[in-house]
């Protein structure tokens, strides 16, 4: 059965496998190697066996075809209503095949079963919220990168992703000293203008143990100084663990259960090492989706809950502002309209919608819902992994036409974007489709219109 | 022939109808697995149960969700195809009657005009449904030769129900035809996409457990269907 050096069924476990991934530009030879990957199919019939059940079971049975869901998605919308875009179509002829066909499929067909789970669909969920019958092609299409994962037909940069949380518990090459020393690094660069501004590693017994996205101190430090002054104003007894501060899961994008688990036990192990009374996660849609909805269900927790009480960063503004201890300068409010990206991940698929409309009372005097919003609203057009596939730049780019229509019928010009993919999603629109917006997470604008007390302001 | 059709086949098709969808029941929930799924079924079960409530509540009613809204001409067909489907039969004066000569009870039964144009409506927005499955790309690309089944299996007792009432011509073989097709719906139900009678109920909650114990529901009031 052959298994290409770099495509293959195994995933990444060491630096080695890793590095020769990376040194593939673009994938070139993985996407050559996958054209001849053989499907094990004893082995995705006895997956199907174990994993396969009665709601995905049924979901595929009883589709009755009516084509409801097809407004529901986005790429359906934006690629002029091509009816091979239509939800029931795609799963029907992927993984509707796959449970026909009890396994019985060759490589052309996981490759298209990939490009479509990865390339034509970014597990918003909105689908299942326009299915009569519930169906919900979301989670399908989740189920089936689990097959695809485990047949080596992965997108080259999710596999690298998946590999990533397996060697360094991050979606980035970032070790526990890099991080210790960015936080390091982040405290020293602020504490002139903020004295006694800290940001507390390994502390016991804290308030709030604060879990970022790899990307911050990879690439973004200054979030991670954003953070700090903020819980700093607000008088917080925070830290941050120097293991398991990673939230994010490429590992769920690429389909990646074992390393899904990995990850989010390492998070879990600092909760119940540091023993805070809660944690909160940085402005990242599936960051949280993963640690504190799904992640509980891979690490084999009964209760479906993390160790402690986790919260999303906009959980935690809606409530500093809310009892004051975050309070805003009213001459400093945001004038201009403005609007909100509902991401999907943490307000369709998490509840918190309520939240959000909260802090744009506090902050905004011109705020505009986008239609549809709140859980109804559309994905980015990046989520799901859709960023970050080069594969499938060009299909990901054709679909932020939809969210772009809904930003420019707001009127506004600035999009408030709690969440990192959907923030890239509309950097990558602006410089795609030239429109005129800015586009912000919360901190650097409440650290703008938040009133710093007299004794927290540096010495003149 | 009408000894046999309303004797022996109508025992066996109401029981391959009732064990069927009992089955189906039991083999769903069976089916249901909290790690797979990602949903603590048995833990925070009072907000499973509104969660479920909610999802099958809202789906219900016509217009109570975006999607119904999203979609008026579906939802009217829809509906009317349902209402027709599921009244008529239970509510028929000539099934009661039938009912009480053999078995000595009826149910609440409704005007024959009523009946009458029930049935005209399932039969109408049937053919709606079938012309919309054949006009629209989105629903053409997905549409299987089992759907036409389906749907002609569903409507096949309306239609013979329907020529033996207005006696268009032998009466006798149109009551035959109407027993047997009869019959025939039934028995598809449990091994058919027609199980989403009751399958529908199972998915709907699902979900509506899924919003409601995972996805947001111990936070929020409950999706907004």
């Amino acid at each position: 059965m052959p298994e290409g050096t770099l495509c293959n069924k195994k995933p990444v476990n060491t630096r080695e496998e890793l590095d020769a991934l990376l040194a593939d530009k673009s994938g070139k030879l993985y996407y050559e190697e996958m054209k001849h990957l053989d499907v094990d199919k004893a082995a995705l019939r006895a997956t199907l066996e174990k994993t396969c059940k009665s709601r995905i079971r049924t979901w595929l049975e009883i589709c009755a075809h009516c084509g409801m869901c097809a407004d529901s998605c986005f790429f359906y919308l934006a690629n002029d209503k091509d009816p091979k875009q239509v939800p029931s179509y795609k799963i029907q002829s992927t993984l509707g095949e796959i449970v026909k066909r009890n396994g019985d499929v060759n490589t052309e067909f996981m490759i298209y079963a990939m490009d479509t789970a990865w390339g034509k669909c970014t597990c918003c969920n909105r689908c299942g919220l326009y299915c009569p019958f519930g169906i919900d092609m979301g989670v399908m299409f989740g189920y089936l990168r689990g097959l695809c994962f485990s047949q080596g037909f992965v997108p080259w940069e999710m596999k690298i992703g998946s590999g990533m949380h397996r060697i360094f518990r991050a979606q980035m090459d970032v070790t526990p000293e890099d991080w210790v020393d960015t936080c390091q690094w982040m405290q020293e660069e602020n504490e002139e203008e903020w004295p006694g501004l800290e940001i507390p590693v390994d502390k016991e017994n804290a308030d709030i143990l604060y879990t970022v996205n790899a990307r911050e101190p990879k690439h973004y430090p200054e979030d991670i100084a954003e953070a700090a002054i903020l819980f700093h104003i607000a008088g917080e007894n925070w830290t941050v663990p120097s293991v398991g501060w990673e939230e994010t899961s490429l590992a769920m994008f690429a389909g990646d259960w074992e390393g899904c688990r990995m990850q989010v036990q390492e998070v879990y192990g600092a909760m119940e090492r540091l023993k805070p009374k809660r944690m909160v996660v940085t402005e990242c849609g599936h960051a949280y989706r993963a640690t504190v909805i799904e992640g509980p269900y891979w690490a084999g927790i009964r209760t479906g809950k993390t160790p402690i009480p986790s919260f999303h960063y906009v959980e935690w503004v809606a409530e500093a502002l809310r009892t004051g201890k975050l309070k805003i300068d009213p001459a400093k409010k945001i004038k201009e309209p403005v609007t909100y990206q509902d991401s999907c991940n943490y307000i369709r698929n998490a509840g918190l919608k309520e939240c959000a409309r909260e802090i744009m009372s506090y902050i905004a005097e011109d705020f505009r819902e986008m239609s549809p919003c709140k859980e109804h609203n559309f994905c980015c057009g990046g989520g799901g992994g859709m960023n970050g596939v080069g594969r499938y730049r060009e299909q990901r780019n054709i679909g932020l036409k939809v969210k772009r229509d809904q930003i420019l019928a707001t009127g506004a010009k600035l999009v408030i974007a709690p969440c990192h993919n959907c923030w890239d999603a509309i950097r990558d629109m602006e410089e795609v489709y030239h429109i005129g917006i800015r586009w912000s997470f919360l901190k650097p604008l409440l650290l703008k219109m938040v009133i710093v007390p007299d004794h927290l302001k540096p010495e003149e | 022939m009408y000894e046999l059709v309303t004797g022996p086949l109508a025992w066996l098709s109401f029981g391959v109808f009732f064990i069927g969808c009992l089955v189906r029941i039991v083999l769903y929930i069976r089916g249901l697995d909290w790690k797979l799924d990602r949903v603590t079924y048995t833990v925070n079960v009072s907000y499973g149960i509104r969660g479920a409530l909610r999802s099958i509540g809202f789906w219900l009613f016509p217009f109570a969700t975006h999607s119904w809204r999203q979609n008026p001409f579906l939802t009217i067909l829809v509906f009317t195809f349902h209402i027709g489907l599921l009244f008529t039969p239970i509510f028929l004066i000539g099934h009661n009657v039938f009912l009480f000569e053999r078995w000595g009870f009826s149910l609440p039964m409704i005007p024959e005009t009523l009946a009458d144009i029930l049935t005209l409506m399932v039969m109408v927005s049937a053919l709606f449904l079938l012309l919309r499955r054949l006009a629209l790309p989105e629903v053409r690309t997905i549409t299987d030769g089992m759907d036409y089944l389906v749907l002609a299996i569903a409507v096949m007792p309306f239609f013979t129900g329907y020529m033996a009432h207005i006696q268009a011509s032998s009466y006798s073989f149109w009551l035959i035809c109407h027993i047997l097709s009869g019959e025939v719906m039934l028995v598809a139900i449990p091994f058919t996409k027609l199980s989403h009678f009751v399958n529908f109920f199972l998915s709907r909650a699902q979900l509506g457990m899924d919003f409601g114990i995972k996805r947001g529901g111990m936070k929020n009031k409950g999706m907004v269907w």
